[in-house]
C-alpha cells in the first residue's frame, strides 16, 4: 500500500471538487474530513490497491449521501444565499467541470454529482435526496441540460 | 485546501490514526527526512536517499497510515538545528527502535551511548552488543541504522583508526566528527 499521503497528494483536490458538487461548498469541508478519516481508518485493511481513486470517491459519495439524509427530508431551499450572491460560481482552478456542477441549484447539483461522480442509479439518488425516482430523474435531466448550455 | 489538510492531520492524530508523521528538515548536508510514530522518532533519512522510497518502506514496515505532519516533528527539527550549530550535545528525543531487531538493535543501543565527541570501533560495539566476534555484523548494524545522526553511528570507526563507512557519505561522517571535536576542545 502506498503511504496515505500519496493518496492525499493525488486525489484530495478531486474529492473536494466532487463533494462541492454533491453537497455545496459550505458543507463540502465536513464531508471531506469524514471521507478521509473513514479512508484512513480502513486503509491498512484494504487488500487491493488497484483503484484507490475509485475507492476514495465511493467513500465520498457515501458521505455525501449521509449528509443529504441527515439534512433529510426537510425541503431543499430553492437556492442557497451564497449562490444567489454568486459566491459558489467562483471557479477554482482545480475544480474543472465540478465548479460548474457546484453552481447548479442544490437538487440538480446533488443529482448530477451522485449520478456521475458516485455512479449511483436513479433509485438510490432518489433515496439520498428524499424524493421520488421521477423527481430525481428530472433534477438530473435539468442539471445536465444546464451544464450543456454552460459548456456550449 | 491547505487548511483542510492540516485539519485532517490534526483529527487523524486525535483519533489515533496517524501512525507515521513525517517532515523534512534542512541541514548543512542537504534535506533530511524525519519520521515519527506515537512512540518516538523512527527514521532519519539522510540527504543521499530517495524520500519517496523511504516513505514507501515506512508504509510497508510500520504502517501505511503515513501523513506529512511537520508540527509533530518540531522538537526533533529544533534539536537537530542546535546540534548542527554545535549547541546541543545530547539529543533528548523519544526513539522508536522498531525498525531494527536482535543483534542490530543491541548494537545500535550501544552506539546510542557513545558520548558526544568520542568514538568507538566496530569491535567495541560488537562486544557491547554481546558478541565480540561479530565485528562485521556490528558494521552492518551501523550501515542499517534507521536513525542516523541522533543515534550517532558516525562515532564508530575502524580499529585501525580508519573512517569505515557512512550512509550519508564519508565527507559527511568526517564533518560530523569535526564538528564534535571542535566543540569539546
Amino acid at each position: 500500500m502506498p503511504p496515505f499521503q500519496a493518496l492525499l497528494d493525488e486525489h484530495a483536490a478531486d474529492v473536494m471538487a466532487v463533494l462541492r458538487g454533491a453537497v455545496g461548498r459550505a458543507d463540502a469541508e465536513d464531508c471531506f474530513q469524514e471521507t478521509f478519516l473513514a479512508a484512513l481508518r480502513a486503509y491498512p485493511m484494504l487488500s487491493d490497491d488497484g483503484n484507490l481513486r475509485g475507492w476514495l470517491l465511493t467513500i465520498a459519495y457515501r458521505k455525501a449521501i449521509d449528509h443529504h439524509r441527515a439534512n433529510g427530508r426537510r425541503p431543499t431551499p430553492i437556492a442557497e444565499p451564497d449562490e444567489m450572491a454568486g459566491v459558489t460560481t467562483e471557479p477554482e482552478p482545480d475544480d474543472g467541470i465540478w465548479a460548474l456542477v457546484g453552481a447548479l441549484p442544490p437538487k440538480q447539483r446533488a443529482a448530477v454529482a451522485l449520478r456521475y461522480a458516485c455512479d449511483l442509479p436513479h433509485a438510490e439518488i432518489a433515496a439520498a435526496l428524499g424524493c421520488s425516482p421521477d423527481a430525481a430523474r428530472r433534477s438530473l435531466h435539468e442539471g445536465i441540460k444546464r451544464l450543456r448550455k454552460e459548456l456550449a | 485546501m491547505k487548511a483542510s489538510l492540516e485539519h485532517l492531520t490534526e483529527r487523524a492524530a486525535a483519533e489515533g490514526l496517524l501512525d507515521v508523521a513525517y517532515a523534512t528538515a534542512d541541514s548543512p548536508f542537504g534535506s533530511l527526512l524525519l519520521a515519527t510514530t506515537p512512540k518516538g522518532l523512527v527514521k532519519v533519512g539522510l540527504p543521499d536517499y530517495d524520500s519517496e522510497e523511504t516513505l514507501e518502506d515506512l508504509a510497508a514496515r510500520v504502517s501505511p497510515r503515513v501523513l506529512e505532519a511537520p508540527a509533530r516533528l518540531d522538537d526533533a527539527r529544533r534539536q537537530l538545528d542546535l546540534y548542527f550549530e554545535g549547541r546541543l550535545h545530547e539529543f533528548d528525543l523519544p526513539l522508536d527502535w522498531q525498525l531494527s531487531r536482535g543483534f542490530r538493535r543491541r548494537a545500535l543501543r550501544a552506539i546510542d551511548r557513545i558520548p558526544y565527541g568520542r568514538t568507538r570501533n566496530y569491535t567495541e560495539i560488537a562486544r557491547s552488543a554481546g558478541n565480540e566476534r561479530a565485528v562485521r555484523a556490528a558494521g552492518t548494524a551501523c550501515g542499517s541504522n534507521p536513525i542516523p545522526i541522533v543515534v550517532p553511528c558516525h562515532r564508530v570507526l575502524r580499529s585501525s583508526g580508519g573512517l569505515g563507512g557512512y550512509g550519508g557519505g564519508l565527507p559527511m561522517k568526517e564533518a560530523l566528527l569535526e564538528l564534535e571535536r571542535a566543540e569539546i576542545h
